[in-house]
């Protein structure tokens, strides 16, 4: 076996309505690991790109909340067997990519799959905790169901490339909602990874999209486009929130802007993204 | 121009079974317990026969009042050991690998409870084992969650769990007993019936494959002994018990002043209450799967027809029609719609109460099936003419029989359905809304059905009230019967 | 083991008694009309699928399946109905309605060739006196939008050049703004252009979307006169479904008990293969049954659907899958 032999290198792209295209633009820009080496060339995502997830989330929503939660929470833990098997590979990326020690990055994939362990177990938990029976003073059945608000822009952490794409992106996917996420800039290969293996998860195309960038340039035009329902940036520093939650205010969009990885933040974030539906109905002869 | 006749079901189809030879069922079992099975020459053993042509299935071992000490010894051993210092998420990783096991294998499981059942394959396919999955995927999800599931910040489990279930879903009632007990963090000794113990057994080759720790399951085959033996055992925390009402009465009387939690699930007399407005064709096959669906045998079966009078005739035609076309014999068969009656015994309380029926004035209308040879079979059959005095009005058959009344209003339909000791559950058919719902709330069972029949799904509570039993299985609320709380 | 003396309180319940002929109504009002279709039972969508999916787990015998190939390629409507006809096509089409396979002359004919009123008297001059039918389709197909004198010049044209059956469509925009009583005239009217012509009544479901709708048009048509009830153009996104064949089975199962009229069933549109083709025919089997298993109460209008039968057919009797290239692509 030679040594010698080419490594085949890998190219990054985008995951939009379940296909991996380049950005649209044409754009690329380097990522370096944590020790400034070369890593790779990744997309570089343009407001059009954006525009063309949202229009496949949009339509895959419908599709994707029209499936049993079973079904929801079978796919997701699906998505959590295949980053299992690949657990390796992705402690490797987010060793080179946080520059932290192998056994740290190891425990950070494991905490990983296993918070997407956590949300596949939510799909169907979410209507009986959060919705109900209420007892209305009438001859009416009355009951709340929540729904998911649709679909949802968020930012990831822009240091935590794995771990802080998973909390920005499964709670509302298992809320039934489908998400357009922009991965940690800098950082950004593990989330293409976990791109890579929702394609064999039988997500339908759409419900999950992925787009690496620039943060500056796009968290604006995810703010302002009105046909996204909730905008997740916890992840942005808390001075240049105002500005894009009064730019998201135009479509009056549901926006999440708390920080951290605790459980707490998690349900907070669900709940951000459902919609509670309350139907009566008369009772009578 | 004459009359013409058309014959339903003229088209023949496939008699080719289902192959037996998946289920690689073994020549004797013993009992799992702590992780292990024991060796079956060590006890004594009962036979389990495929009821559908008298043949052996295999011998199985007869667990003794010392084999269930050793079966509530090691789950007691592996609760205070490991399983109470699992956490939650571990927990449920350990159930969705179990449910994806039974996912894999299904095939197996399937034909393996054809075999021991008797019910047809297109039912243990496409309902049972789906379901059982399912049941564990579920409860998988609720074993890192319990602080939302609205029973306190850190609800803690019972224990030891002795968990006994009938032979009518045999898998089915395992994961329904072994699903919410395991996410809540009890261990358990689970007995399955005496004649269908055999995918119990393949359970636990499931359990050794998802390397579930020793002792968390233990699986012991035996009688209705075993049974009294693990209710009676001091070590045992919590009972759960699904059958018939009489044997829970005496479950409950035995454990008063124990201590030990308690959750029944027992028998029923379900009213299927048909409006003159209900879909009619849909309606029909209602009335068929509330009655004959797994022959019958399902506490919750539709087993009263209460039809609104002005479309009795109607649908009385119409279901002897439907219930001519049922197709009867091997459960093997894809297109078998009734299998054979599990057990000799069941066979002839099924003959005796029906027997009833005509002794007591009703009009019998059986299906012109042609049973096979060997095995237990009973044709599907319908009784008219019922009145509610009528003993098959009122008792379980828990076989395909059907009694039939009619009903004029709404409130006369609520009070008949009501006129029973049991309240498992019940079906109501109509178009409008607000009478199905003014109905619904009014009717003294826990499940009630509007526009289908036995229908289940792991997050939809299950169970009965008064002499049906207390407790519910599956959703939320079946946490509570294995939580302190 | 079986229990006492069977006892039968109604003889021969089983299967379905088709009474002498009566007269059907005639309804001179909408309010009639109405009153009529009042009187049917809706549908539950939810239960009427779980019955479908329930047949859709049969199968058949393997000499049961060698014969059902046979019967469907006997159903079969063999259809072209494209803007692109011409003489050439028609002519191809209706030589392998003839023959299908033309290195087997033991494979049945089908039951009927399906062109538009242009193009009729092409298939007459090939068809001759054979008994595969000459179908055509009329009133303006596919949509229906146009006036009655249209429509029924359309018809009469049809028949005059030879059409020994007609495929008409009802208009949807009436039946779904609630003027039933012009659909009904409509297909009385038609009826009677129709002459010795057999009618089939298309209510293209696709459009009609929900199955109370589909239950109702069914009735009505058969009240009408209609000798078929028939799912679809096949020109529109929707087109037949089990669902909804079952529903229209349903209906015509109890016009035949009520009035003594058997009226036939066509589903046509999206029937691809032997597969779906069967499942169709099990239906048809427990839904109203033997009468109904032959090709003058049970079409499929289809074009591909033949050379699929085609290939099971050969799988069935030499135990081999056929390359498709073998049979004609006509």
């Amino acid at each position: 076996m030679s040594e010698n032999r080419l490594e085949v290198r890998k190219t990054y792209k985008l995951l939009i309505n379940g296909a991996f295209p380049r950005s649209e633009s044409g754009r690329t820009y380097e990522v370096l690991d944590a020790e400034g080496k070369f890593l790779a060339n990744v997309a570089q995502a343009s407001r059009k790109d954006f525009r063309e997830a949202v229009v496949a989330a949009r339509a895959a929503q419908a599709k994707w909340w029209s499936q049993s939660a079973y079904n929801r929470g079978q796919v997701i833990y699906r998505l959590a067997e295949m980053a299992e098997s690949r657990h390796g590979e992705l402690a490797e990326v987010v060793e080179a990519c946080e520059g932290v020690k192998a056994k740290e990055a190891r425990k950070s994939v494991s905490r990983g799959i296993d918070r997407m362990v956590w949300y596949a177990g939510w799909t169907d938990k979410i209507s009986q905790i959060f919705g109900g029976a209420n007892p209305v003073a009438g001859p009416y059945f009355n009951f709340s169901v929540p729904v998911p608000s649709g679909v949802v822009a968020a930012i990831a952490h822009p240091a935590n490339s794995f771990e802080g794409l998973i909390d920005v992106t499964f709670g509302a996917i298992a809320a039934g909602n489908s998400v357009v996420v922009l991965a940690s800039g800098d950082r950004p290969i593990p989330a293409v990874l976990l791109g890579e293996m929702s394609a064999v998860s039988d997500f339908p195309g759409g419900v999950l999209n992925i787009l690496t960038g620039n943060a500056a340039e796009l968290a604006p035009v995810m703010a302002a486009h009105e046909d996204v329902d909730g905008f997740d940036i916890g992840n942005i520093e808390a001075n240049a929130r105002v500005e894009l939650i009064t730019s998201a205010a135009g479509s009056i969009k549901r926006v999440f802007e708390s920080e951290g990885f605790d459980e707490a933040n998690a349900v907070r974030r669900m709940r951000t993204f459902i919609e509670t539906s309350t139907v009566w109905h008369t009772k009578g002869q | 121009m004459e009359s013409l006749h058309s014959q339903l079901g003229g088209l023949q189809y496939d008699d080719a079974p289902e192959s037996a030879a998946i289920a690689k069922i073994k020549n004797e079992y013993g009992l799992f317990i702590n992780g292990k099975f024991t060796d079956a020459k060590e006890h004594k053993s009962f036979l389990t026969i495929n009821p559908a042509t008298e043949e052996t299935l295999s011998q199985v071992a007869q667990a003794d009042s010392k084999d269930v000490d050793a079966a509530v010894q090691a789950a007691k051993r592996a609760y205070d050991k490991v399983w109470s210092k699992t956490t939650g998420p571990e927990r449920a990783k350990y159930l969705f690998r179990i449910a994806r096991l039974i996912q894999e294998r299904s095939r197996e499981f399937a034909v393996t409870e054809t075999l021991d059942n008797g019910k047809p394959i297109r039912e243990t396919r496409d309902i049972d084992v789906p379901l059982a999955a399912a049941h564990f995927f579920y409860y998988a999800g609720w074993a890192d969650k319990l602080s939302y599931a609205g029973y306190g910040p850190d609800p803690q489990p019972l224990g030891v769990a002795g968990q006994i279930i009938p032979w009518n879903f045999p898998l089915l009632m395992a994961a329904w007993k072994l699903a919410p007990a395991l996410a809540a963090g009890n261990t358990c000794v689970l007995k399955p019936a005496e004649t269908t113990p055999l995918t119990a057994l393949l359970l636990a080759e499931i359990l050794q494959q998802a390397e579930l720790p020793d002792g968390v399951v233990n699986i012991i085959t035996g009688d209705g002994s075993t049974g009294a033996a693990l209710v009676e055992h001091p070590d045992v925390n919590k009972i759960a018990f699904t059958g018939s009402t009489g044997v829970g009465r005496m479950i409950q009387q035995r454990i008063a002043g124990s201590g030990k939690h308690l959750t029944l699930e027992l028998g029923g007399k379900g009213a299927n209450i048909v409006f003159e407005d209900a879909p009619i064709d849909e309606v029909v096959e209602g009335i068929i799967d509330g009655i004959f669906f797994n022959q019958g045998h399902v506490c919750c079966a539709g087993s009263r027809l209460l039809v609104q009078e002005s479309v009795a005739d109607d649908v009385l035609r119409r279901l002897i029609r439907r219930v001519e076309q049922l197709r009867v014999g091997n459960p093997l068969d894809k297109n078998t719609d009734v299998g054979a009656i599990n057990s000799a015994e069941q066979l002839a309380r099924i003959a005796e109460l029906t027997s009833t029926g005509e002794d007591e004035g009703a009009t019998r209308h059986t299906s012109t099936c042609v049973l096979p040879q060997k095995g237990f079979w009973f044709p599907p059959t319908v009784f008219t003419n019922v009145s509610q005095s009528h003993r098959i009005a009122r008792e379980e058959i828990f076989g395909p029989v059907l009694s039939m009344l009619t009903f004029r209003t709404p409130e006369e339909a609520v009070q008949k359905a009501n006129n029973t000791n049991y309240g498992l559950a019940c079906g109501v058919w109509s178009e409008k809304g607000s009478r199905t719902l003014w109905v619904a709330e009014r009717l003294r069972a826990g499940v009630i059905w509007a526009n289908t029949y036995n229908k289940f799904d792991p997050t939809s509570p299950f169970g009965g009230v008064r002499e049906s039993g207390f407790g519910r299985e599956g959703g939320r609320q079946g946490l509570e019967a294995y939580l302190n709380v | 083991m079986t229990p006492s003396a069977l006892r039968l309180v109604t003889p021969d319940s089983s299967g379905i008694k088709i009474p002498a002929r009566k007269n059907l109504p005639t309804f001179v009002t909408e309010s009639g009309l109405r009153t009529e279709l009042k009187k049917l039972s809706g549908v539950d969508s939810v239960g009427a699928e779980a019955r479908v999916a329930k047949l859709s787990t049969r199968s058949l015998k393997k000499d049961t399946k060698k014969s059902a190939i046979d019967l469907a390629i006997s159903m079969v409507d063999l259809t072209t109905l494209e803007g692109a006809d011409t003489a050439g096509r028609v002519s191809s089409l209706c030589i392998k309605a003839l023959q299908p396979d033309a290195n087997d002359p033991s494979v049945p004919s089908v039951a009927a060739v399906c062109v538009y009123p242009d193009m009729v008297a092409n298939a007459r001059a090939v068809i001759g006196n054979s008994p595969v039918h000459v179908a055509s389709v009329s009133t303006a197909f596919p949509s229906g939008r146009a006036s009655l004198p249209v429509k029924l010049l359309d018809t009469k044209e049809a028949v005059d050049a030879g059409a020994d059956e007609i495929d008409m469509v009802i208009d949807r925009g009436a039946f779904l703004s609630g003027n039933l009583f012009k659909v009904y005239e409509e297909i009385v009217a038609v009826k009677e252009a129709c002459g010795t012509a057999h009618l089939k009544v298309i209510l293209e479901t696709g459009e009609l979307v929900t199955y109370d709708n589909v239950r109702r048009a069914s009735w009505l048509a058969m009240l009408a006169g209609a000798d078929f009830i028939k799912t679809s153009t096949g020109k529109v996104g929707v087109n037949a479904t089990l669902p909804v064949a079952l529903v229209m089975l349903e209906a015509v199962r109890d016009f035949a008990e009520e009035y003594g009229e058997l009226v036939g069933v066509k589903v046509a549109g999206g029937i691809r293969t032997t597969k779906d083709a069967l499942k169709y025919l099990v239906v048809v089997n427990e839904t109203v049954g033997s009468t109904w298993l032959s090709p003058d109460y049970f079409r499929f209008g289809a074009s591909s659907l033949l050379n699929d039968l085609l290939l099971q057919r050969t799988k069935q009797r030499t135990g081999n899958y056929a390359r498709p290239d073998r049979f004609s692509g006509d």
